[in-house]
């Protein structure tokens, strides 16, 4: 069971919703995933031009979770605005907060994303800001009292998977809130691993939606999510540098 | 009275039947849609969409789109 702040869920995969090649493909890919919570951005509708489908008014909502991004800001006082705003559907009050700082690179601000995080809990939000893998950053995020933290495991949409292996553990080892690896999951083996390391669940958007068949996709997801979390209690035998034979040595037959 | 107001950026001749937000909403046929809107720079909360439309307002129409 995956808890934020008082919201409970059985997944611990948290889904992306865009750029998906069909509303259709993305519509089976978020009910097999089993995913409750789902990501969106906050937009200025194109109101001039025929009604667009959308896929967020296709969805139940009674059974998924909102997660608004605050994607597009480069300022807290922008990134505040836009959770506000997401909070006036009336459909969400948890927030993730996304502050770009590089546009290259697409990584997080992490000064930014300290002051959002903290201007965002004094207005009574559930906040879950994503940032980069810095351990001191994440640990003082934690002392804001922001409900998880969600390290980046590589650049966003780059699918590069776990680059700093190292600092994940750090954090999830440190972290008294659940910790959520977000951006740069490229395969099943990343979020497997992301899992195995210790993190609390996993927020993929472009490993699910940029796969040749992105319900297939969003299935190997789920049970690789569920492989690594149980890998993960299950606890792992010690690596060696050197073999160690698993059949008996004893009682060999003679030639 | 005409009213014309910047909506989404463009400037939107307002018919005279449209009054408020909400007629507004109605009369761009967005009144059943999931949105925020936004009326000279202050979000509206929904019990608030009976707010006057005034010449010259600033209307934005805020929804939510696919991402990560």
């Amino acid at each position: 069971m995956l808890q934020i702040a008082d919201k409970k869920f059985s997944s611990r995969l948290l889904l992306g919703t865009g750029k998906y090649p069909s509303f259709e493909a993305q519509k089976k890919a978020v009910a097999v995933s089993e995913a409750e919570i789902l990501t969106f951005a906050v937009r200025r509708m194109n109101i001039f031009e025929a009604s667009q489908p959308n896929f967020l008014e296709q969805l139940d909502l009674d059974r998924y979770t909102l997660l608004p991004n605050t994607a597009g800001a480069s300022t807290a006082e922008e990134a505040v605005h836009i959770a506000k705003l997401a909070k006036a559907s009336g459909l969400c009050d948890m927030v993730k907060v996304e502050i770009i700082g590089c546009s290259r690179s697409l990584l997080p601000d992490p000064v930014e994303t300290l002051r959002a995080s903290e201007m965002l809990l004094e207005e009574g939000f559930i906040v879950l800001p994503y940032t980069s893998d810095d351990v001191v950053l994440a640990r003082k995020l934690c002392e804001l009292g922001v409900h998880a933290i969600m390290p980046g495991a590589a650049p966003i949409g780059s699918g590069k998977g776990i680059l700093n292996p190292l600092n994940l553990s750090l954090i999830i080892e440190q972290s008294k809130v659940p910790v959520i690896v977000d951006a740069g999951i490229g395969s099943p083996k990343d979020a497997s691993y992301a899992m195995e390391l210790g993190a609390d669940g996993v927020l993929l958007n472009t490993a699910v939606s940029e796969a040749a068949n992105p319900v297939m996709m969003a299935e190997a997801m789920k049970l690789a999510i569920e492989a690594g979390r149980l890998g993960y209690k299950a606890g792992r035998m010690p690596v060696r540098d050197y073999a160690v034979a698993s059949s008996p040595l004893e009682g060999l037959v003679p030639n | 009275m005409e009213k014309t107001i910047d909506l989404n950026g463009k400037s939107y001749a307002v018919i005279p039947e449209v009054e408020t937000v909400q007629q507004l909403l109605e009369h761009l046929e967005l009144g059943d849609r999931i949105l925020i809107v936004e009326k000279n720079k202050e979000i509206l909360q929904k019990e608030h969409y009976d707010a006057p439309i005034m010449d010259r307002d600033q209307i934005e129409i805020i929804h939510f789109v696919g991402g990560g």
